[in-house]
């Protein structure tokens, strides 16, 4: 099972034919994904030779998936024509979209959001890893070969993190791993992943990776209260962050008192959550309900 | 009005209004917003007006707050905005090349202010271990361990925020390090690496390559803990390099309370 993702996943890739879509097509292909076209307007008709394999390129997303049967897109263009390549896919009817592209303006990625949201696509960022259902398939930029299938369902506002979290635990292995981003306007939430990964057979425990910045924990917290019946073993980052400062994220940033790593933790526990101290500590939590 | 303390305190006595990004505030939602606070009849038409003028500002100026604190009626009975605030979205900064005229430089940390000019993701802290990595979120979290870990050694703390990102090259290394190493409050450096994409060998080439570069500017001791992609390799490249300064610790726990320790002796 897995959630999003699974080895009969089709997937696109706008961008393919730009120097960071060519690099990581090249890795997602080596990484098992089925890779089925790249779009490109200008570039419509071409084959692009990866090792291994070739990828035809199309003119559209709507072209690409008629000829393919594509129900994933990944989009590697630039933050300036973001908006308009989410919105292509989505008018295709395209049922997931991740964006991996950094630097999106906010106001953009509300439109695309609320305009995705209205035609029923699911959008996984923007600014974010990506996620990987490990030997199955993998859509965006995580590394595919720090670990391995099992039973553990990780959700995550940061790259990095995650990929430490699935190092730390790469001998239990991950059902799968999503990266949500850590912007203020994100597609699939925390809760978004909650739900799946609590109706998902194939995953026993779920680790949810936050930071500091709006309220999305909080409301996790209050979801995980009602409707997740699985363990839950969280870690919030930003306890040392100074008010009003944006730490690397443009989300991540404490207004006054609110969007503190304290108040995150707090929800958390009171809604039944064992929060990490560090890293370790959490992947430590993580290893004793599976132990 | 500490608009953010009410919130907490009476959330009651805040209307919210959610708008659609695709439609925005138009005088139908501005009526609404108008209504749903509870403005009087008489007020209504101004404060709708004014209203739309700040959605009108939100989304020219691609702002991710405009807000008005107070907004007074004077006693002819017009509305006027006292004070505001205002907070642009960097994102949006290649649909505004006139924003970059509104930042006051002087106003900033000196040691931000170089850091911006050489494009790096910093913040100024205030304590004695000067903090390099990559990834937001793994540096952040690895501020929270330096002060967990820094608890045994007199309460050290984390110096600053500096993520340089995906490709750790030699330059982004030496110029992270020597921002850092003009702090004169840092005491000791830890440099935190998870190697996803960027392999161990780069990030390993890029400290020891600043190092050379930094020559006997590079004066305080720098623990540095490699994890993922080719770490190996990574560490005996550090190894092999033996510089006096850096000491090479295995896990992230590790490696900050070294760091803390080394900062507290040299205090």
């Amino acid at each position: 099972m897995a959630i999003f993702l699974t080895k009969d996943s089709k997937v696109i890739v706008q961008g393919m034919t730009g120097s960071e879509g060519m690099k990581h097509t090249t890795r997602m292909l080596a990484s098992g994904t089925a890779i089925v076209g790249g779009v490109n307007p200008r570039k419509a008709g071409e084959q692009v030779e990866f090792p291994g394999v070739t990828v035809p390129v199309f003119g559209s997303v709507a072209d690409a998936m008629a000829a393919t049967g594509a129900d994933v897109s990944v989009v590697f263009v630039p933050p300036a024509f973001t908006k308009a390549a989410v919105i292509e896919a989505v008018d295709a009817g395209m049922p997931l979209v991740v964006i991996i592209t950094e630097g999106v303006p906010v106001a953009d990625s509300a439109e695309f959001f609320s305009y995705a949201t209205s035609k029923g696509t699911r959008l996984i960022g923007p600014n974010c890893p990506g996620l990987i259902t490990p030997g199955q398939s993998n859509v965006g930029i995580i590394p595919a070969n720090i670990t391995v299938p099992g039973k553990i369902g990780l959700v995550s506002k940061s790259g990095t993190l995650t990929y430490q979290m699935m190092f730390e635990l790469r001998d239990l292995g991950f059902s799968t791993c999503v990266g949500i981003g850590g912007d203020p306007v994100i597609g699939t939430t925390h809760i978004d992943c909650l739900e799946a990964f609590e109706n998902d057979p194939d995953t026993a425990v779920i680790v949810m990776i936050g930071e500091i910045g709006g309220d999305a924990e909080e409301r996790a917290a209050a979801y995980i209260k009602e409707h997740v019946t699985k363990p839950v073993v969280g870690y919030v980052a930003g306890f040392e962050a100074p008010e009003g400062k944006t730490m690397g994220h443009a989300g991540a940033i404490v207004s006054g008192s609110l969007g503190t790593a304290q108040a995150k933790k707090e929800a958390l526990e009171a809604a039944g959550v064992r929060v990490g101290k560090t890293p370790s500590e959490t992947a430590r939590l993580t290893r004793e309900i599976l132990g | 009005m500490e608009i953010e303390q009410l919130a907490v305190e009476r959330p009651d006595a805040l209307a919210r209004v959610a708008v659609d990004p695709l439609v925005g505030i138009d005088a139908a939602k501005a009526a609404e917003i108008v209504a749903t606070a509870g403005f009087s009849a008489e007020l209504a038409g101004p404060v709708a007006d004014a209203i739309q003028k700040l959605w009108t500002v939100y989304l020219e100026e691609d702002a991710t707050l405009v807000e008005v604190n107070p907004l007074v009626r004077t006693e002819d009975g017009s509305i006027v905005a006292l004070d505001g605030k205002v907070t642009l979205d960097e994102n949006a900064g290649f649909r505004h090349p006139d924003h970059a005229d509104l930042e006051d430089a002087e106003a900033a940390d000196p040691l931000e202010a170089k850091a911006k000019a050489l494009n790096l993701n910093y913040v100024k802290l205030d304590g004695s271990v000067g903090i390099i990595g990559n990834g937001a979120g793994l540096v952040m979290s690895t501020l929270d361990v330096v002060a967990y870990a820094g608890e045994a050694f007199g309460g050290q703390k984390p110096a600053n925020f500096l993520d340089i990102g995906g490709g750790a090259s030699a330059a982004v290394m030496a110029n992270g390090l020597d921002v850092i190493l003009n702090d004169p409050q840092v005491k000791s450096v830890f440099v935190n690496v998870f190697g996803g994409i960027t392999s161990c060998i780069e990030v390993a080439n890029g400290i020891v390559g600043a190092l050379e570069t930094l020559g006997d500017e590079a004066s305080k001791p720098l623990v540095v803990r490699l994890d993922g992609n080719a770490v190996d390799e990574g560490r005996a490249i550090l190894a092999a390099a033996n510089h006096p300064l850096v000491t090479i610790v295995d896990t992230m726990d590790g490696a900050a309370a070294k760091a803390a320790e080394l900062a507290a002796a040299a205090a």
